[in-house]
C-alpha cells in the first residue's frame, strides 16, 4: 500500500485498510514526487528559454544590459531593451546588403555542408555495416571497435587533430605527395575557393567566361558564389565530420542488420536471388527505418555544426565556414546582438524542424513503394 | 550477406567470380577504412611525445626519435640532447607539451572535467530514473500533458538553446558556477525514455507481489524496481558520462568566463585560440591525448554498453 510521500523502511503493518480513492490520491502524489525533480530541470532550462529566445528575438537586447532594468520607455530611458517588431528577422532575411549580417552566407555554407556530408556518412554507414555483417567475416568485434572509437572523443579533440594533419606540411599533404607525385600542395586550413568553382576551373570555365548571369546577385550573394560548391577548407571540415560520425552510423546499422531474420534471407535464396537482388529488394527495404533515423540525426546534427568551426576556423576564411550555429553564437556574444542572436536561433529551429518534416514525408512516402 | 544462393555449378560465371573476390575485396576495404579510423590517433599519441620543431620537421615517425635533425629547445632555452640520437634509434620521447599543458592549468581542467561528469550522471541516473519510472507505471494528473512537453525537449536543437540558456542563467546569477553547470544538465529526455522503456519492458507483478506484501512505492522503487534495472541504468550512465566528458558548448557559454571553471575541451579550444600565428601543436596534441585516455580506457572495459547505448539512441554528445 503506498501510504506516505516520504521514503521510509518502516513497513506499515498496521495500517487502516485504505479506500481505492485515497490509493488513487497516494499515487497521483508519489508520481507527481518523482516526476517533479526532472520536469523541473527541463522546463527552466529548456522549455522556459526556448519561449524567452522566441521573445528577445522581437527585442534589441544587447545581452549585456541587465535585465532588471526593464524595457526603455520614455520613463524608463535607462533600460535594457526595446520593443523592435520583426526587425531582427527583416534585417536577416530581406533588408539591402543583408551579406553584413551573414544570414544567407551561413544559409548557403550550412546547406552545402549538410548535402556533402548526410549523404556520404549514411552511404559509407551502410556499406561498412553490410559488409561487416557477412557470414564468412572474421574479427566483427575488431572492426566494430576501430570503426566507433572515434565517437567516443571530444569534437575539439577531433578538430585538434584534424587541424594538425590537414596543415601544410602536415600527414595528410605528405601521404597525397607520396601517393601522387604531380600533387599540387592544397592549403586545407586557408582556401575560400569553392569546390565547384575549383573543378569547373579546370575546364577554364570561370564566373567571367560563362556570361553575366554569373554575376547576378540574389540575396546579396552572386550566383557564382551560390553554384561554387564548399570552400576547400570546409570540405576538410566535412571530411572531418563524415569521419567521426560514419562509425556511429555504421554500429546502428549493424544492429539492425543483425536484427533481420535469417529465414527472410534464406527464403529469397531458395527463390534464386542472387546478392545484389536481396540486397537491393530485402535489406535496404527493411533497413527504411534505421535509414529515415539515421538521416534525421545526421540533419540534425550537421545543421548545428558549431564546435568544429569554432576550433577550426571561426568562420573564415572569408566567410566560406561561417555556418548559422556559429553566426548565433557570433552576433550574441561577439557582436553583443543578443536580440538578433535570438532571432537567428528561431530561424534555424524553423529550418531543422521543416528539413525533419520533408524528410519524414519523403520516407514515408518511399516505403509505401 | 553471403553469395551462397545456388550450387556453384547452377551459378552464371559471372556469380562465381564474384563470390570468389568478394571476400578479399571486402577485407581490404574494411582494412582501409579502419586504418583511416585508428591511425589520427596513433600518430597524435607518437606527435605528443616529440617537441615543437620535431612535429614539424618528421610528423611520420612513429617512435618519438628528438630531434630529427633539428634540436628541441625547452621554454627555458635548454637545448635538448641533440647528439643522443643521430644515425641510432634511441627511444628518446620529449614531454615538453604535457609539461607546458600542465603549466597552462589542464590539471585544474581535468579535475572540472571529472566533477562535472561524474555529479551529472549520478543526477540524470536519479532523476531520469525516477520520472522514466513515473511515466511508465505510476498514475497521475497532467501524466499526458507532461509526457508530451518532456518528448517535445527531445527535439529542441542544443545549438537553439546557446542565447536563451545564457539569458536564464544569467538571470539566476549562475553563470561561471558550477552549479550552473551541473543543475543546467541534470536531467535529460533522452534518459528519461530510456528508463520509461525499461520500466514498461519489465513485468509489472513483481512490483504487484511487493505492494502486497505492503512495501510503500519509494522503498519499492529503490529496493527492488531500481537494481533490476542495472543495465539500463549502465546504458545511461556511459552515455551521460561521455557526453559531459566532451560538452564544449554549454562549458564555453555558462563558464566561458573564469578559466579555472574550464572544462578539457573548453580549456583546449581557449589554449588554440590563444596561440596566434605559431600554433602549438605539441601543446594541443598532448591535451587531446589526455582528454582522450580517460575516456578510452572506460570504453574498452564497458565496449558492450557503448554499443547498446547507441544502438538505443544513436545520438552524441
Amino acid at each position: 500500500m503506498a501510504q506516505t510521500a516520504t521514503p521510509t523502511t518502516a513497513l506499515p503493518v498496521s495500517r487502516p485498510v485504505s479506500t481505492v480513492a485515497s490509493k488513487k490520491r497516494q499515487e497521483a502524489i508519489t508520481g507527481l514526487t518523482f516526476i517533479a525533480p526532472a520536469l523541473i530541470i527541463l522546463l527552466v532550462f529548456m522549455v522556459v528559454p526556448l519561449i524567452a529566445a522566441g521573445y528577445f528575438s522581437l527585442t534589441n537586447w544587447d545581452g549585456i544590459r541587465p535585465l532588471t532594468r526593464g524595457i526603455i520607455s520614455e520613463e524608463n530611458p535607462n533600460g535594457a531593451y526595446e520593443f523592435v517588431g520583426l526587425e531582427n528577422y527583416e534585417r536577416l532575411l530581406i533588408r539591402e546588403g543583408s551579406r553584413q549580417e551573414g544570414f544567407f552566407t551561413a544559409l548557403k555554407n550550412t546547406i552545402y555542408y549538410v548535402l556533402g556530408v548526410v549523404p556520404v556518412q549514411t552511404f559509407l554507414a551502410l556499406t561498412l555495416a553490410v559488409i561487416v555483417n557477412q557470414r564468412f567475416l572474421k574479427a566483427k568485434g575488431f572492426f566494430r571497435t576501430a570503426f566507433y572509437f572515434p565517437s567516443i572523443t571530444s569534437s575539439v579533440v577531433i578538430s585538434l587533430i584534424f587541424m594538425w594533419l590537414f596543415t601544410s606540411n602536415g600527414l595528410v599533404n605528405l601521404a597525397l605527395k607520396a601517393i601522387f607525385p604531380d600533387y599540387q600542395q592544397v592549403t586545407w586550413l586557408n582556401d575560400p575557393n569553392g569546390i565547384i568553382h575549383n573543378f569547373l576551373g579546370l575546364f577554364g570555365i570561370t564566373r567571367r567566361s560563362v556570361g553575366d548571369w554569373a554575376s547576378l546577385e540574389i540575396a546579396s550573394i552572386r550566383l557564382w558564389d551560390w553554384i561554387s560548391g564548399p570552400s576547400v577548407t570546409m570540405l576538410m571540415i566535412m571530411i572531418l565530420n563524415t569521419w567521426t560520425t560514419t562509425g556511429t552510423l555504421m554500429v546502428i546499422y549493424l544492429a539492425a542488420l543483425q536484427n533481420i531474420p535469417s529465414h527472410v534471407y534464406e527464403a529469397a535464396y531458395v527463390d534464386g536471388a542472387n546478392a545484389w537482388q536481396i540486397f537491393r529488394k530485402i535489406t535496404v527495404p527493411l533497413l527504411r527505418p534505421t535509414t529515415f533515423f539515421v538521416v534525421t540525426i545526421g540533419l540534425i546534427g550537421t545543421f548545428q555544426v558549431f564546435d568544429q568551426i569554432f576550433v577550426i576556423s571561426n568562420g573564415g576564411p572569408a566567410d566560406t565556414t561561417l555556418t548559422i550555429a556559429y553566426l548565433v553564437y557570433a552576433s550574441g556574444f561577439t557582436d553583443t546582438r543578443m536580440g538578433q542572436a535570438a532571432a537567428t536561433a528561431v530561424l534555424l529551429f524553423i529550418i531543422i524542424f521543416t528539413f525533419t518534416l520533408i524528410q519524414r514525408r519523403f520516407v514515408s512516402e518511399r516505403a509505401d513503394v | 550477406m553471403t553469395t551462397a544462393a545456388l550450387p556453384v555449378h547452377e551459378q552464371p560465371p559471372f556469380w562465381r567470380i564474384v563470390r570468389r573476390i568478394l571476400p578479399i575485396v571486402s577485407m581490404t576495404v574494411l582494412i582501409i577504412f579502419a586504418l583511416l579510423q585508428i591511425l589520427p590517433f596513433v600518430f597524435t599519441v607518437a606527435n605528443s611525445f616529440k617537441c615543437l620543431p620535431a612535429i614539424a620537421a618528421e610528423p611520420q615517425a612513429f617512435i618519438p626519435v628528438p630531434p630529427f635533425g633539428v634540436s628541441c629547445v625547452s621554454p627555458e632555452g635548454r637545448v635538448l640532447p641533440a647528439d643522443a640520437t643521430t644515425g641510432t634509434v634511441t627511444f628518446n620521447p620529449s614531454t615538453e607539451g604535457y609539461q607546458e599543458v600542465f603549466a597552462a592549468n589542464l590539471g585544474r581542467w581535468a579535475f572540472n572535467t571529472a566533477v562535472y561528469s561524474v555529479v551529472i550522471m549520478l543526477l540524470r541516473l536519479a532523476f531520469d530514473s525516477l520520472a522514466g519510472y513515473a511515466l511508465a507505471r505510476l498514475k497521475f494528473p497532467g501524466n499526458r500533458l507532461i509526457f508530451f512537453v518532456i518528448l517535445g525537449t527531445l527535439m529542441i536543437p542544443s545549438v537553439v538553446l546557446l542565447i536563451p540558456r545564457f539569458i536564464i542563467l544569467r538571470q539566476l546569477g549562475w553563470l561561471n558556477t558550477y552549479q550552473g553547470v551541473i543543475i543546467t544538465l541534470a536531467a535529460d529526455a533522452f534518459g528519461i525514455f530510456l528508463m520509461k522503456q525499461f520500466f514498461e519492458s519489465i513485468p509489472d507483478e513483481i512490483e504487484e507481489a511487493a505492494q502486497v506484501d505492503g512495501a510503500n512505492r519509494f522503498v519499492m522503487f529503490f529496493r527492488i524496481v531500481l537494481p533490476m534495472a542495472t543495465p539500463a541504468l549502465t546504458a545511461l550512465a556511459i552515455f551521460s558520462f561521455q557526453g559531459q566528458w566532451n560538452n564544449f558548448m554549454d562549458a564555453l557559454i555558462i563558464v566561458g568566463g573564469n578559466p579555472s571553471l574550464y572544462n578539457l575541451p573548453l580549456g583546449l579550444a581557449t589554449l588554440r585560440g590563444a596561440s596566434g600565428e605559431t600554433l602549438r601543436w605539441h601543446q594541443f596534441l598532448a591535451g587531446s591525448v589526455i582528454t582522450t585516455l580517460p575516456l578510452a580506457i572506460i570504453f574498452f572495459i564497458f565496449q558492450r554498453y557503448f554499443v547498446e547505448g547507441v544502438t538505443y539512441s544513436g545520438l552524441k554528445g
